[in-house]
C-alpha cells in the first residue's frame, strides 16, 4: 500500500490566524467569535505574525527550505461554517516547501519526505445531531490557523504512519507549535491511500478525511487497504473518492467522489498581500527553536548516560522531559536513578491515580528529596519504593515518613555486626559451603540479616561486612 | 452657487447660523429626498447631541475640522447602528454594530451625517438603476427634453445626487471603476478617488478589494481637501492600507504653482469621442494656458484591453466578496428545503441582475481550466497597464482625460450591459493602476448637461492633484 498523510496542525497561538479573537478550545459556543470570524460586511482580514513565527519554527525541525515569499489564497465554498464564503488558505506559494523527517521502522529508520506545509483557516463547526429539524453552528474554531502538513505518498504501512504521526505530534509539540490534542481535534490527518502491486504503477487513491486518533488511522488504513484488495481482486476499479470514517463500525464510506468534488476557484486574498519574509526575521527566529526530541535523546544518552530505551521513554512526551529536567536541576541525584524512577514507580504511580504528568512539577523537591536519601543509602531501595506513594499523595516530606514508618536504614556497623552474628550463629554447613566456593550462600546470608533487621539494614554494608567475616 | 465648508464653518464661527439650523435646512431636503437619492435619512434624534456638541465647539471657538458639517454617506459605508444596505435587497435588514474606518474618522472630525445615499447595488452599475430602492434621478434637466429624467451616473449616483440637489455639503463615495468620478462628472460636481490604499476599506461593503477606494463627492475641489484630510490615515485593520507620509491637502492648495507643469493628453482616449466630450478637453487647455503649463501629446498602449481586463477582475474578486450574503447569518434569508435551496433561495431573491450576472462571470473566469485564461492574464495585463501609466509619467506631471464618454443619459435609456460598461472607459484604466483621479465639472454640453474632465497624478501625488485640479477649477469658473 501506498499512503500520503496531509496533517492538520492547529497553531499554539493566542489569537486566530486573521483575527484578534482568542484561539482557545472548550469556550461556550460562539464566544471567542468577533465581526471577521462571523464575516461581517466591511471586515478585514489582518495576518497575525505569530502563526508566520510558528510556522517558520516547523520549518527548522522539520527540515524545510522556508520560503521568503508565500501567498494567502481564497478557496472558495459554501458551508454555513465557513461564513466568508471562503477559507483564506496558501496554495501556489507555500510559506514552506519540501522538508523531511526520519521514522522509526521495526528494523531501522525511514526518511519520510515532506511535500509542503501551508497555513490555513479552520472553518467553524456544524452540529446536525442536537435537533431532529436544525443544524447548530459553533464558530469559535473559525480563523483558527492551521499548519497543514503534505508528506509525500513515502509511507507504506499502517505502523509507519502512526509511526510518522507521533514522531510529528512529538515534534511540533516540542517547539511549541501545537499542543498534540488530537482528541480536541489539534492535530488530525488526512490520509490518502492507494494499492499495487510490487513495482507497478501508482493505484488510484482515495482520502480518508479526519482522523484524530492514532487508534482510528490504524483502523481506517487497515479497512481501508482491505477495502481495494477486495475491489481489485474481484475485477473491480477503485473510483477516486473522499471517505469518511465511521468511528463505531470501522468502516470507511464514500462521502462525495470526484465528478462532484468542488471547484475552489483559489486566488490570491486581494486583502492580504502577499507574505514577505527577511531573511533577517527568519534568523532572529531560529535561536527560539526549542531542543528537538532527537536532539534531547542524543543528550539523555550522551550526557546524561542514560539507556538508551529509558532516554526513549523520557522524551516520548515532552511534559515527561520538563519534569526529568526539573529534577535533575534540583538534585544531584544521579540523573541515571532519576530517570530510571521516573520512568519506574513514579509513571506507574500517576498512570494508577491517573494523574497528569506536569502535576509532578510541584512535587519534584519532594521526590528528589526521597532519591536523595535512597542514593545515600540512608533508606533502602525497597523502603524508597513504600514512601513513594505517600510523598505523591502529599502526606508529607520523606525525612518525615521515614522517621515515623520507621524505615531509617541501619548502616551502624556495630549494630549490624550483631545482626550478622546472630545470623551465622549455627550456620556452621552453610559457611563451609561458601567457604567452598558457594557464592548463592551469600545471597542466603544476606537476606536472613536484612529479615533480621526487619529490612531496615543497609544491604551493601551487610554484604560488605558478611563476606569479611565469611573470609575469616 | 452652493457654500463651501470654509465658508460654512465660517457663517458657524461668526454665529451667522447655528449648527442646528443649518442640519434642519440640509435635513429638510434630504427627507423631501425628490431624487431617490437616499436610502435612508437619519432621525433628528439620532443626530442631536452630536449637533449640540458642535454647537459647543464652535460656541468655545475650536471647531474641528468637518465641524458641523451636514454630510452624506454612500449606504456601502457600515454605520454603527443605523441601517447598512450596499442598496440590495439581501441586507435590506441589516444594522452594523461597528462603524466604518473612513466614516469613523468623519465622525471624528464633527461632521454630522444626514443619511445613507442610494447607490447601484453592492456599487456595480454606472447609472444608479440597479439600486433595489430604485433609480436615483439627477437633478440636472437637458434642454432637449426636459421632462426626462435622466441617471445620476453610478455607481455614487445617490451622493453625487444629493450634493447637486443640496441636500449635503457632501458626500463619501466609493469608486472601484469609475464610482465617483463618473457620477460627479453627469451631476456637475467634484470627485476624488484617492490613490489605492490611502483610505481604509475597513467596514466598506466590499465589491472588488483590489480596487475600492473610498473618497468625497464634493460642490468645489477645497472641500474634497478637507474631507480627504480626514480620512487619508493608515489603518492597521486593512493590510492594503499604505502607511506612507500624509500631507495637509488644503493648505497651500490655492497659492501659485510655481513649478512648470506637463500635462498628457491621451490622444487615443479622445478617438471618435463626440464634440461635446472634446470640447471639454479644448476648453481646459485653453484656460490654463495662461500658466506655465505645457500640454503633450501621450499614447497609451493598453486602453483597449482595460475594461475587459476590469470586467474579469472585479467581477472576480465580487463573486468571491459576495459569498457570505448567503442567508445564513445575517440580511435576508428565503427559506428552503435543503441547505443548497436556502442557498439558492435567498441569493437568487436576494441579488439584482447586475449583480448576479458579476457574480456569474466573476465565477466562470475563476474556474478550473478558465483560470489560467482569464484571471491570470487579466492580473498580468493589469501589470501592464500599470507600468504603461509609469511610462507616461516619466514624460509628464498629470494626465487630462475626459471622465465620461457622454453626457447623463435617460433612465432605462442604456439597458445592454457592455454599452453601460463603456461609461467607465476612461475611469477604469486609473482605477486598474490604483492611481488618484478627480473628475472636476468643466462644462455643459450642447444639451445643456454638465460634463467633467478627470485630472490623474502618480501614486499619492494628491496634493499636487488638488493644487492643479483647484487651479482648473478657478480657470474653468463652471460655479459661476
Amino acid at each position: 500500500m501506498v499512503i500520503g498523510l496531509e496533517v492538520h496542525a492547529q497553531l499554539k497561538t493566542t489569537s486566530k490566524l486573521f483575527s484578534a479573537s482568542p484561539n482557545q478550545f472548550g469556550s461556550e459556543p460562539n464566544e471567542n467569535v468577533n465581526f471577521i470570524d462571523s464575516g461581517m460586511p466591511g471586515m478585514l482580514p489582518v495576518l497575525n505574525f505569530g502563526c508566520i513565527e510558528k510556522a517558520i519554527k516547523t520549518g527548522f525541525a522539520l527540515n524545510f527550505t522556508i520560503n521568503k515569499y508565500s501567498v494567502f489564497e481564497r478557496k472558495n465554498y459554501f458551508y454555513p461554517d465557513l461564513p466568508q464564503g471562503y477559507q483564506i488558505s496558501q496554495f501556489e506559494f507555500p510559506i514552506l516547501t519540501e522538508g523531511f523527517i526520519n521514522i522509526d521502522t521495526k528494523e531501522s529508520q525511514k526518511k519520510i519526505r515532506i511535500e509542503r506545509a501551508h497555513l490555513e483557516q479552520d472553518a467553524g463547526k456544524s452540529i446536525h445531531d442536537i435537533d431532529p429539524k436544525y443544524s447548530f453552528i459553533d464558530l469559535n474554531r473559525v480563523g483558527t490557523p492551521l499548519l497543514e502538513i503534505v508528506s509525500y505518498p513515502d509511507l507504506s504501512s499502517a505502523d509507519e504512519v502512526v509511526s510518522y504521526m507521533s514522531s510529528l505530534r512529538q515534534i511540533l509539540m516540542y517547539i511549541d507549535v501545537c499542543d498534540g490534542n488530537m482528541q480536541e481535534g489539534s492535530l488530525r490527518a488526512d490520509v490518502n491511500l492507494s494499492v499495487r502491486k510490487p513495482g507497478e504503477e501508482l493505484g488510484t487513491r482515495c482520502e480518508i478525511k479526519n482522523l484524530n486518533s492514532f487508534k482510528f488511522i490504524r483502523q481506517a488504513i487497515e479497512y481501508e487497504f482491505q477495502r481495494q484488495i477486495e475491489v481489485l481482486e474481484s475485477g473491480g476499479v477503485i473510483e477516486q473518492n473522499t471517505m469518511l470514517f465511521d468511528t463505531t463500525s470501522g468502516e470507511t464510506r464514500a462521502m462525495r467522489s470526484k465528478e462532484f468534488s468542488h471547484d475552489y476557484r483559489y486566488f490570491p486574498d486581494p486583502d492580504l498581500l502577499p507574505v514577505k519574509i527577511t531573511q533577517e526575521q527568519i534568523d532572529e527566529i531560529k535561536p527560539t527553536l526549542e531542543e528537538l526530541p532527537n536532539q534531547k535523546l542524543d543528550r539523555y544518552i550522551n550526557d546524561f548516560k542514560i539507556e538508551k530505551n529509558i532516554s526513549k521513554i523520557i522524551i516520548s512526551e515532552k511534559d515527561n522531559t520538563k519534569v526529568f529536567e526539573k529534577m535533575i536541576s534540583m538534585s544531584d541525584v544521579s540523573p541515571k536513578i532519576i530517570a530510571s524512577w521516573l520512568v519506574g514507580d513514579i509513571f506507574a504511580y500517576v498512570k494508577e491515580n491517573n494523574y497528569d504528568v506536569l502535576d509532578l512539577l510541584d512535587k519534584v523537591q519532594l521526590i528528589t528529596d526521597l532519591l536523595k536519601l535512597v542514593s545515600d543509602d540512608v533508606i533502602s531501595n525497597k523502603a524508597g519504593k513504600e514512601i513513594l506513594p505517600k510523598v505523591l499523595s502529599g502526606e508529607g516530606n520523606p525525612n518525615d515518613l521515614v522517621k515515623e514508618m520507621g524505615l531509617e536504614q541501619v548502616s551502624d556497623t556495630s549494630e549490624l555486626e550483631k545482626i550478622i552474628d546472630d545470623a551465622l550463629e549455627g550456620e556452621g554447613e552453610n559457611i563451609a559451603k561458601f567457604q567452598a566456593g558457594s557464592d548463592r550462600v551469600l545471597g542466603y546470608f544476606v537476606g536472613k540479616c536484612l529479615k533480621a533487621s526487619k529490612g531496615k539494614g543497609n544491604p551493601k554494608l551487610i554484604n560488605k561486612i558478611l563476606q569479611e567475616k565469611l573470609q575469616k | 452657487m452652493k457654500q463651501s465648508i470654509s465658508q460654512i464653518k465660517r457663517s458657524l464661527s461668526e454665529k451667522k447660523i447655528g449648527v442646528a439650523e443649518l442640519y434642519s435646512e440640509y435635513a429638510s431636503k434630504a427627507k423631501s429626498n425628490p431624487n431617490n437619492s437616499y436610502n435612508l435619512v437619519l432621525e433628528d434624534e439620532i443626530n442631536k447631541s452630536l449637533i449640540n456638541q458642535s454647537q459647543d465647539r464652535y460656541s468655545s471657538g475650536e471647531p474641528l475640522a468637518l465641524d458641523g458639517i451636514p454630510m452624506g454617506i454612500k449606504d456601502l459605508f457600515c454605520t454603527k447602528g443605523i441601517r447598512t444596505t450596499a442598496s440590495s435587497k439581501i441586507l435590506s435588514n441589516f444594522t452594523p454594530q461597528y462603524e466604518s474606518f473612513v466614516t469613523q474618522q468623519l465622525l471624528n472630525n464633527g461632521s454630522i451625517f444626514i443619511g445613507k445615499n442610494n447607490c447601484d447595488e453592492f456599487a456595480m452599475g454606472s447609472s444608479n438603476e440597479t439600486s433595489h430602492f430604485g433609480p436615483v434621478i439627477n437633478p440636472w434637466r437637458s434642454k432637449s427634453s426636459p421632462e426626462d429624467n435622466l441617471v445620476p451616473g453610478g455607481s455614487s449616483g445617490g451622493s453625487a445626487a444629493a450634493v447637486a440637489e443640496g441636500s449635503c455639503v457632501a458626500s463619501m463615495g466609493t469608486d472601484t471603476g469609475g464610482s465617483i468620478r463618473q457620477p460627479a462628472s453627469l451631476c456637475g460636481i467634484v470627485g476624488l478617488k484617492p490613490t489605492f490604499g490611502s483610505c481604509s476599506r475597513w467596514g466598506v461593503v466590499a465589491f472588488a478589494s483590489s480596487l475600492d477606494q473610498a473618497g468625497p463627492l464634493t460642490t468645489c475641489v477645497e472641500d474634497a481637501g478637507h474631507i480627504l484630510n480626514a480620512i487619508n490615515k493608515h489603518d492597521f485593520n486593512d493590510t492594503t492600507s499604505s502607511n506612507h507620509k500624509r500631507d495637509d491637502y488644503v493648505v497651500g492648495m490655492h497659492d501659485k504653482i510655481h513649478e512648470k507643469i506637463k500635462i498628457g493628453i491621451p490622444s487615443d482616449y479622445l478617438d471618435g469621442v463626440n464634440q461635446d466630450i472634446l470640447n471639454q478637453i479644448e476648453n481646459t487647455k485653453k484656460v490654463l494656458s495662461n500658466h506655465e503649463i505645457e500640454f503633450v501629446d501621450v499614447k497609451f498602449k493598453t486602453t483597449e484591453y482595460a475594461l475587459s481586463t476590469y470586467y474579469i477582475i472585479a467581477p472576480a474578486e465580487a463573486s468571491s466578496n459576495l459569498a457570505r450574503y448567503d442567508g445564513i447569518r445575517f440580511g435576508i434569508r428565503e427559506d428552503g428545503e435543503s441547505l443548497d435551496d436556502i442557498y439558492l433561495n435567498s441569493r437568487t431573491q436576494g441579488f439584482g441582475d447586475e449583480v448576479t450576472r458579476r457574480i456569474l462571470i466573476g465565477t466562470y473566469v475563476l474556474s478550473a481550466g478558465y483560470y489560467d485564461a482569464y484571471y491570470r492574464q487579466a492580473q498580468k495585463v493589469r501589470r501592464l497597464i500599470k507600468d504603461d501609466f509609469q511610462r507616461i509619467f516619466k514624460d509628464v506631471d498629470f494626465i487630462l482625460t475626459p471622465t465620461t464618454p457622454n453626457e447623463a443619459f435617460k433612465i432605462g435609456d442604456k439597458l445592454d450591459p457592455i454599452s453601460m460598461y463603456k461609461n467607465d472607459i476612461y475611469t477604469v484604466p486609473t482605477s486598474l493602476a490604483g492611481l488618484p483621479g478627480i473628475s472636476i465639472p468643466s462644462g455643459l454640453s450642447s444639451n445643456g448637461l454638465p460634463l467633467g474632465v478627470q485630472l490623474i497624478g502618480n501614486y499619492f501625488e494628491e496634493k499636487k492633484l488638488l493644487q492643479l485640479a483647484a487651479l482648473t477649477e478657478k480657470e474653468l469658473a463652471f460655479n459661476e
